[in-house]
């Protein structure tokens, strides 16, 4: 990527952050959060979670309640209104004109910057190659695909060299296929941009595959902020295990330094009681009748390729899943035993 | 033309309809019979008298050069272009006054905003006589704003019986469609491209001229054109303000019923006819199907 892209890493403060909607309830809760220069991170949730808003709040298309206070490195932006900001935007919808071209749309925010003409050519065409759209230049909206159109869309945000970059869910109305392709290239991007970037979506794989820090969100709260490691083996409450990925919930109880599930008593440090347990799918193993700890039938079986998704059935308990190898011959109804790896068990009080 | 469309739907003679059997050899016939009713009507209520105007227009002594003739009159041409002119200024105006209405309504709800609207929407239900008394009623002799002027300052500012009167009625009267097509339009304006172009600086002005008009171009003349066709043919606001506003109607009912010159009548009827024609051309074409409906 040439030098002329690396764009300055601004740091995003955000202090005391709600927002309430006239004649409805709170829809962000007061937020403090500090996205460091150059950090992509990805606000995750179910709609209505508040994502959205607090993006909206970041690229000052919302204001927030009074008390709050957004700062864009040592600048205080709360008052002013996204045009004066220098943010880029991406839409879910595009939200191309259509009634400029290729080119054009690219050009628009520098044209409203006033830039000298030929500098504005020389930068559209610049941008137009890094994204692979040269030849659709002169092209109308209409006349591209919808993976063509957020490029064109990401051009757009770029070529104004913003202080961060803000994507609203671009890849939710790609089909699967595109969506792939446009989740790495933007990858490719924002690493090679050094830009800071917050990236709004409902799609955990995207937010594990895209963000260096994720916050996940839920009725208005920060639920958890962490890498996706940490979000996904260390999910700091019930809602985070089940909104991402898949997690089983098992029942045990503990007495003297020993945790009992199944047949089976295992080593534990924690105090007496009832726990409930978290386990995702790939931490569950086969095992034999001998060293397994929960006995159990097949009730489902998916093949997926690299993979055999299998729905066990224990004895006691909610049904669990459990991934194994593709190869894995077993079928409905077939007698399996589990084993439990401690120390990939998470327990929730 | 709602007569038509009845006339159309009327007759039910079997015999106009092949059984289904007779294959494609019977269908051109088919449409033909089917067409007729229409075709029918069409023929003795415009298509006749068209000819036979435009025949008249040419049955004078001059034979065909009366439209040339009628033409360079200095007193129709005069009246020819007030008529464009006070059509186009109606355009323009109301154009202007329903887009910013128009957008401010759709994006502002408040308590009585359905009451306005339908207000609004108002002179939708009045012929032009009843616009015509409601225009003397306020700029008229007896008038509200002479009335106030004459409080005021002592003299009395009475605009009723002339252009500027008729130019406030046709306002009045062509706000109420204007607006409505704006609205319609306005609702389907994509938010979030206003925010994408201000996210890249575009002040509330520049998002106007670059996102919002744009939008609404179609819509602006599509309404834009139908409201110039009823300024140029209106007749019932002007007869009401005044027997001498030098407007084409006025002029053609003046030839025909006063002079008794139906030849120059005639002439000038073909004329108001192909200007406003081609009025609706020129914006069908330059806004694409839409207008459609206007013509």
């Amino acid at each position: 990527m040439p030098d002329s892209f690396h764009l300055d890493a601004v740091p995003i403060r955000l202090e005391r952050c709600g927002k309430t909607f006239a004649g409805s309830a709170r829809a962000l809760e007061p937020l403090d959060l500090t996205i460091r220069g150059g950090e992509t991170i990805v606000f995750l949730g179910p709609s209505g979670c508040g994502k959205t808003t607090t993006l909206r709040i970041i690229a000052g298309l919302e204001s927030p309640d009074p008390g709050g206070r957004v700062l864009f490195g040592e600048e205080d932006v709360t008052a002013l209104p996204i045009e004066r900001r220098n943010v880029g935007m991406v839409f879910q919808s595009y939200a191309l004109f259509p009634n400029m071209t290729v080119a054009e749309n690219v050009a628009y925010g520098l044209k409203v910057r006033k830039l000298p003409r030929p500098e504005r050519a020389r930068r559209v065409e610049e941008m137009l190659d890094l994204m692979h759209l040269g030849e659709f230049a002169g092209r109308r909206i209409d006349q591209l695909s919808g993976g063509q159109r957020q490029r064109v869309a990401l051009a757009r945000a770029l070529v104004v060299r913003p202080r961060v970059l803000l994507l609203d869910e671009p890849l939710t109305a790609l089909d699967a296929k595109l969506r792939d392709s446009l989740r790495l290239e933007i990858d490719r991007l924002l690493r090679g941009l050094g830009i800071t970037a917050v990236y709004v979506t409902h799609d955990q794989g995207e937010a594990m595959a895209l963000g260096d820090r994720i916050v996940v969100m839920a009725k208005g709260r920060v639920a958890q902020i962490g890498t996706p490691r940490e979000i996904y083996y260390q999910p700091a409450d019930g809602f985070v295990a089940d909104f991402i990925g898949t997690m089983n919930r098992l029942g045990g109880t503990v007495r003297g330094g020993m945790l009992n599930i199944g047949t089976a008593s295992l080593p534990w440090s924690g105090a007496d009681g009832a726990v409930e347990l978290l386990v995702r799918p790939e931490d569950l193993a086969l095992a034999s009748e001998d060293d397994g700890h929960l006995g159990g039938s097949v009730a489902a079986a998916v093949f997926l390729g690299d993979r055999t998704r299998l729905v066990v059935e224990p004895t006691d308990g909610p049904a669990l899943t459990v991934d194994t190898l593709g190869r894995s011959e077993l079928g409905r109804g077939d007698r399996v035993w589990l084993r439990v790896d401690p120390a990939r068990v998470l327990a929730v009080p | 033309m709602s007569a038509c469309a009845q006339d159309a739907s009327l007759p039910h003679r079997p015999a106009a309809f092949p059984r289904a059997g007779s294959g494609w050899k019977g269908e051109p016939l088919r449409l033909a019979a089917l067409l007729a009713p229409a075709a029918a009507v069409f023929a003795a209520f415009f298509l006749l008298p068209l000819v036979r105007l435009i025949l008249i227009g040419a049955g004078g002594a001059e034979g065909w050069s009366a439209y040339l003739t009628t033409l360079i009159d200095p007193g129709h041409l005069d009246s020819l272009l007030s008529t464009l002119a006070l059509s186009a200024g109606v355009t323009l105006v109301t154009l202007a006054v329903s887009t910013v209405a128009g957008l401010f309504l759709v994006r502002h709800h408040f308590p009585g905003h359905a009451l306005l609207v339908a207000l609004l929407t108002f002179p939708l239900a009045f012929p032009g006589v009843v616009i015509g008394f409601m225009v003397i009623m306020l700029a008229g002799r007896q008038g509200v704003i002479g009335t106030i002027t004459q409080a005021l300052t002592g003299g009395k500012l009475v605009f009723a019986y002339s252009m500027a009167g008729l130019f406030l009625g046709y306002v009045y009267f062509s706000i109420p469609r204007v607006i409505l097509t704006v609205m319609a339009a306005a609702e389907k304006l994509d938010p979030r491209l206003e925010e994408a172009a201000r996210s890249l600086g575009a002040s509330p002005w520049r998002v106007v001229a670059d996102v919002i008009l744009p939008a609404l171009k179609p819509a602006l003349i599509s309404a834009g054109a139908l409201c110039f066709a009823t300024s140029m043919g209106a007749f019932g606001t002007a007869f009401t303000l005044a027997t001498r506003i030098n407007v084409l109607p006025m002029t053609i009912y003046t030839e025909f019923t006063l002079q008794a010159n139906i030849a120059a009548a005639a002439a000038l009827s073909v004329l108001l006819g192909l200007i406003t024609w081609a009025a609706l051309a020129v914006a069908r074409s330059v806004a694409g199907t839409s207008v459609a409906a206007a013509g």
